[in-house]
């Protein structure tokens, strides 16, 4: 049953009251919640078993006022699965089921499991996650939610201020203030491009048409990129509500999220949100009783990396290949099923709700002169803290990878940041002090993409990461025109002899000269940005390239056709382990004598380098 | 209009225009490969790419319309650098075999190569060596030559609306093809072979006959007999630099004599015949009650369409066989007899404007006891490639004519190679039957033109008769779902596979995506097809004396019991997919 405007603002006052103490550890209550994590990550480590054997113990030992809630992810996935005590905010991490009847005995005690409590990377015990280094330099306000409501109730939504951005929009402003409100911010597109997400909606707003689309691009599909997943199902609401706001600022009725199937509990919580909002009268027709109607259906993708580039998304959503358009026209104008269609990502729409409710000014204090606000990205690779952040724009990559992501482990060194994913570019040591946003990236020769960001240790070949993403882009395209389609392909061949060791000095020169012309004549995205890694690459550590193709050298002994695995006579004291881990049996050698390899049976894998304590293998 | 300036120079187009075409318009040619007019204008190939002031990167003029003041720049270093490594990378994933290749001559890749002045591929790398599909017996698709253009695609869809293929795989493994990658012989491929009109290189040809004729020809014991389409002898001339529209009959004909046929006949008569029999078989069921509306049989790939997708409304089709069947079935029965020649011994050959009569020459119904009616088709190309083989310089030819006693032909014949034809022609001999009178009128322009559905009322011995004709399996899909849902208004309706009618099959000569933007082909062509029928003296089929001696003769009447031995078939319903 639909509800009235003040019934909703009853369920908000009532219900925030009751959740008070999910962000003030001062609440005065005597209620506890244990939230756990049930984002993609904790869930595969097995939190719901968690939360279900949580359940049970509090059911079976009959204690009071203790509630076990799901939540979105908390950002530090490394730390999983991860469950948080609050009001008091004690963080448990590495939790195991076995963990949890002491857990449930501590709540009820008011105490708190010592061994469990999660340690910063100075080994430092925390006792709340507000101590945690990797918490004090972020700014959540697209993740505000994540971690603190249970995505699959809306009612905890609305408590923190849920759909009042809606209301406020309905009954207090006109189209063109909601559209001068998300320019004054000056929110730019958070799925790859930067385009001023608030032109684009002039663009729609002004296109004639009978029937206008929202479009919600959820098609995530960089390697590694987490972002949009996390916020859909930590936060699913957020971003129905903001599609909604959207559809009154452009005038237009109908909205489809498209996801990749491959997010199943993205697209679960969707479902029940999208089921919730419709039975609370917050999607539908005459939302809140206005004359505004707004309703969101889900396509779901099957994948293909080229349909987060727009008109793929919508060739795909019509039911056709996933392939880019054409453009002229744009999509604003002729869109989805040829009608004027506005398309943002996910991570867009989940600051729009915000930006209503707080004022673009508020919105526009924080970032940089041309990029506002923050952005969240998907840290991985070589760094202690894997996982999700958000962080004004404008923060610097040290203090991203160091300070937030605790630096490099294994005492190795930092080499470069990859951000942008397939479509970005490697960022050197030297560059670690750049202010990240979306323009100080490009001028770099990278850039935001959708945020991930990859931190790779002196470990990493820099020829051999081109060839990665390469590999990907070359899987990844679709095929329509002939720069991407045979020209990364090329360009992967060329980046395989290299590494193979089979380049030659002229490959360097042919080689850029391709990627330049593949970013200047491909169609979409996809292809315009696929030279990226290499080029970057080439620009940043082109000494790398030259030692490749003119000493057939590989100093970071990624490239294994080109390492020449070695035993130092003077160092090896003849212990054997590397004969005893050698996958090939290519190691002779009498104990206490040193040991030899014999080349043509050694595949170059470099376990023996690895296993071996005196450092008497190199490769 | 819109003013611009490209290259230096003004010019005022309409709005709506691409800048592609406002270029061409003023003698500035930009390559493309794509492209190809209304049909596949969606700037892939990146052949066309151009600068535009103001805008970041280049622009794709075949998909950017014209702006008021918009400065085009289309022959930068840029632009020429960006455009020759896009070449580059296409010849670096083809097989190169130019000389050997079918369309050797008459390539668009092979055209912009040497533009570019290609002398070595800077990309050499991986190609992936694909099966040739050559299962049916009509068309035969080498993957290895294509581009991924989707010129053939977007025709296959948006012009005939089958669908048959569609990009398969993903990027460097794309590939045109069918549903799980089956042999177009076994998909709903009709074998219209207009994908081998949109095609610019040797991805898509028609399955090659030449080698098969010459040898009956240098057979001393076989009796080979020709017979040529009315669609042929108006574009058989394009292919030795003639215009577009010229009227070769009589050199076609001496250069079949030269070639060494033993006689050349017309399937303009054939034709006469196939209205002989179909205007009766219409007002048989006009006036005996039978299934209407009847509708023509003369495309097989038409037939082929409408077994595959309407198996339930076969009963519309007329039972006639296609002028080019019945011609050759009176070839080996009446004309055997009549001069003594041993059938066994006759080989007819069919030159068509149509790869789908290659098809319907092997149908399994088209033989009476045992012989066939055709033993082979050739296409209007490969006509030509056989003159050029027999060292034969058709311009040059005088002008013969068709042998007797079967080369008298009328204009209604003549007329069956336009879409409309067969229709303007049934109701020439229909119209004086049912009236049982001379009638004065004889052109019907209501049915003619490029149109692709058109239809007239006509009131015929005091019944209102509604006649359509439509060409272009799109527009025959949309007749037929009329008349599956029982809304068909129609008493008599023409249908053609292809677009235009023969003329535009798809044994005809290939146009280059250029020429088909500024010339109205099509237009040209029907326009030779209709001075012929001028021109005859003898402008209905029934007046033709060959009529009158064939069922003198032979067949007594039309619709006899022998007639129908000979001259008509029967359909079946086939699965869309084998």
């Amino acid at each position: 049953m639909a509800k009235t405007r003040e019934e909703i603002d009853e369920i908000r006052v009532a219900k925030r009251k009751e959740l008070e103490l999910r962000t003030n550890k001062n609440a005065p209550t005597t209620e506890k919640h244990i939230l756990v994590c049930r984002g993609t990550g904790c869930t595969s480590s097995k939190s719901p078993k968690i939360i279900e054997e949580l359940r049970r113990i509090i059911e079976e030992k009959n204690i009071p006022n203790v509630r076990v809630i799901q939540t979105g992810c908390f950002g530090l996935c490394s730390k999983g699965p991860i469950v948080i005590v609050r009001p008091e905010d004690t963080f448990y991490s590495h939790v195991k089921i076995e963990d949890c009847e002491e857990i449930v005995d501590a709540v009820a005690a008011g105490t708190k499991v010592e061994r469990l409590l999660c340690k910063d990377v100075d080994g430092k015990t925390v006792e709340s996650l507000d101590e945690l280094n990797f918490y004090k330099k972020q700014k959540r306000i697209a993740l505000q939610n994540c971690g603190v409501i249970d995505p699959e109730n809306i009612e905890e939504y609305i408590a923190f201020d849920g759909y009042k951005a809606l209301e406020k929009v309905l009954f207090s402003m006109s189209q063109d203030d909601v559209i001068s409100e998300i320019e004054k911010s000056g929110l730019r597109g958070r799925g790859g491009g930067g385009f001023p997400t608030a032109t684009k909606w002039k663009f729609v707003k002004a296109a004639q048409g009978d029937i206008k689309y929202v479009v919600c691009n959820a098609d995530e599909g960089d390697p590694g990129a987490f972002m949009d997943r996390s916020i859909l199902e930590g936060d699913p609401n957020g971003v129905i509500e903001s599609m909604a706001i959207a559809g009154y600022a452009v005038g237009a009725s109908h909205g489809v999220i498209y996801v990749r199937a491959e997010y199943p509990i993205a697209v679960h919580r969707l479902r029940i949100a999208i089921k919730q909002a419709e039975e609370y009268g917050l999607l539908g027709n005459n939302i809140f009783g206005t004359d505004f109607s707004f309703d969101i259906e889900i396509r779901l993708g099957a994948g293909a990396f080229v349909c987060g580039e727009e008109t793929a998304l919508l060739e795909s959503t019509e039911g056709r290949r996933g392939q880019p358009r054409g453009k002229p026209p744009f999509p604003a104008n002729v869109g989805l099923f040829q009608k004027p269609t506005l398309i943002n990502n996910v991570e867009t729409y989940a600051n729009v709700s915000k930006i209503i409710l707080n004022g673009s000014d508020w919105f526009a204090s924080i970032g940089t002169e041309k990029s506002k606000g923050t952005k969240v990205f998907a840290l991985g690779g070589n760094v202690v803290n894997v996982g999700l952040v958000e962080v004004p724009m404008g923060t610097t990559l040290r203090e991203i990878v160091f300070d937030i992501g605790g630096g490099i482990p294994n005492g190795r060194e930092f080499k470069a940041a990859q951000t942008g994913g397939p479509s970005g570019g490697c960022i050197p040591a030297e560059h670690l002090d750049i202010p990240v946003d979306y323009d100080t990236l490009l001028s770099i020769g990278s850039m935001m993409g959708s945020g991930g960001l990859i931190v790779m240790d002196n470990t990493k070949c820099m020829v051999d990461i081109a060839k990665f993403y390469l590999d990907f882009t070359v899987s990844e395209s679709c095929g329509k025109c002939n720069p991407c389609r045979i020209g990364t392909k090329r360009m992967h061949e060329i980046l395989t002899r290299i590494c193979e060791g089979k380049g030659t000095p002229e490959d360097i020169p042919k080689l850029e000269k391709l990627a330049k012309q593949i970013k200047a004549s491909s169609v979409c995205g996809l292809g315009q940005t696929a030279p990226n890694p290499v080029l970057s690459t080439m620009n940043f550590f082109k000494d790398e390239y030259l030692e490749h193709c003119t000493e057939h050298k590989c100093r970071a002994g990624a490239c294994k056709a080109m390492a020449n695995i070695q035993i130092d006579p003077e160092k090896c004291k003849g212990c054997g382990l590397c004969k005893r881990n050698c996958p090939v049996n290519a190691i002779t050698g009498e104990v206490k004598q040193p040991h030899h390899i014999d080349p043509n049976i050694c595949i170059k894998c470099g376990t023996c380098a690895d296993k071996c304590p005196f450092h008497a293998i190199s490769k | 209009m819109i003013n611009l300036t490209i290259d230096g120079k003004n010019v005022t187009v309409e709005e709506g225009t691409s800048v592609l075409e406002a270029a061409r318009s003023i003698g500035i040619d930009i390559p493309t490969l794509c492209f190809l007019k209304d049909i596949n204008e969606v700037g892939d190939c990146r052949m066309c790419i151009v600068e535009i002031e103001g805008r970041r990167g280049f622009s794709t003029s075949c998909i950017t319309k014209v702006e008021e003041g918009m400065v085009v720049k289309t022959n930068t270093k840029e632009v020429n650098e960006a455009r020759r490594t896009v070449l580059d990378l296409i010849l670096s994933n083809h097989h190169r075999d130019c000389l050997t290749c079918i369309r050797n001559g008459n390539c668009e890749l092979q055209t912009l190569a040497q533009k570019f002045n290609i002398q070595n591929v800077e990309y050499e790398g991986e190609k992936i060596d694909y099966p040739i599909d050559d299962k049916s017996p009509s068309i035969v698709r080498d993957s290895n030559k294509c581009i991924l253009c989707r010129r053939c695609v977007a025709t296959c869809k948006k012009v005939q609306n089958i669908g048959a293929i569609e990009t398969i795989g993903r990027g460097f493994t794309s590939k045109i093809s069918t549903i799980e990658d089956c042999s177009l012989a076994d998909s709903n491929c009709t074998f219209c072979g207009q994908c081998i009109e949109a095609c610019p290189t040797g991805a898509l040809h028609e399955k090659d006959n030449t080698e098969d004729v010459w040898k009956a020809i240098y057979d001393k014991d076989k009796y080979v007999v020709v017979q040529t389409a009315p669609a042929i002898r108006v574009a058989i001339g394009e292919e030795f630099g003639m215009p577009i529209g010229t009227n070769a009959t009589g050199k076609m004909v001496t250069a079949l004599k030269t070639m060494g046929f033993d006689k050349v006949f017309d399937t303009n008569t054939g034709a006469d015949l196939t209205i002989m029999e179909e205007a009766n078989e219409f007002i048989e069921r006009v006036t005996q009650g039978g299934v209407l509306p009847m509708i023509t049989s003369c495309s097989p790939g038409w037939i082929r369409f409408c077994e595959k997708n309407f198996p339930d409304q076969l009963s519309h089709l007329s039972s006639c066989k296609s002028p080019h069947q019945m011609f050759g079935a009176v070839l080996k029965s009446y004309y055997a007899e009549k001069f003594g020649i041993d059938r066994e011994k006759i080989v007819t050959v069919s030159v068509m404007p149509c790869i789908a009569k290659k098809y319907e020459c092997s149908r399994p119904e088209m033989e009476v006891d045992g012989v066939r009616d055709v033993d082979f088709v050739i296409t209007t190309r490969e006509l030509a490639r056989m003159i050029k083989q027999a060292n034969i310089d058709f311009v040059e030819l005088e002008d013969g004519k068709f042998d007797d006693p079967m080369g008298e032909a009328s204009g209604a014949g003549a007329i069956f190679g336009t879409t409309g034809g067969v229709m303007e022609a049934a109701v020439r001999t229909a119209v004086e039957t049912l009236e049982g009178k001379s009638v004065e009128q004889v052109e019907y322009k209501e049915v003619r033109g490029e149109k692709g559905i058109k239809e007239a009322n006509l009131t015929v011995a005091g019944k209102e008769i509604k006649i359509a004709v439509a060409s272009g399996l799109a527009n025959a899909r949309k007749i037929m779902e009329q008349i599956e849902k029982g809304e068909s208004p129609y008493h008599f309706i023409e249908i053609m596979a292809c677009p235009g009618g023969c003329i535009m099959g798809g044994g005809q000569p290939i146009k280059s995506s250029k020429t088909r933007m500024s010339v109205d082909v099509a237009g040209l062509r029907r326009a030779a097809i209709y001075s012929i029928d001028e021109a005859s003296v003898i402008r209905k089929s029934h007046e033709n004396p060959v009529m009158k001696m064939l069922y003198d003769e032979y067949f007594e009447k039309p619709g006899s019991h022998k007639a129908h031995k000979y001259l008509h078939t029967e359909y079946s319903g086939k699965p869309l997919y084998e």
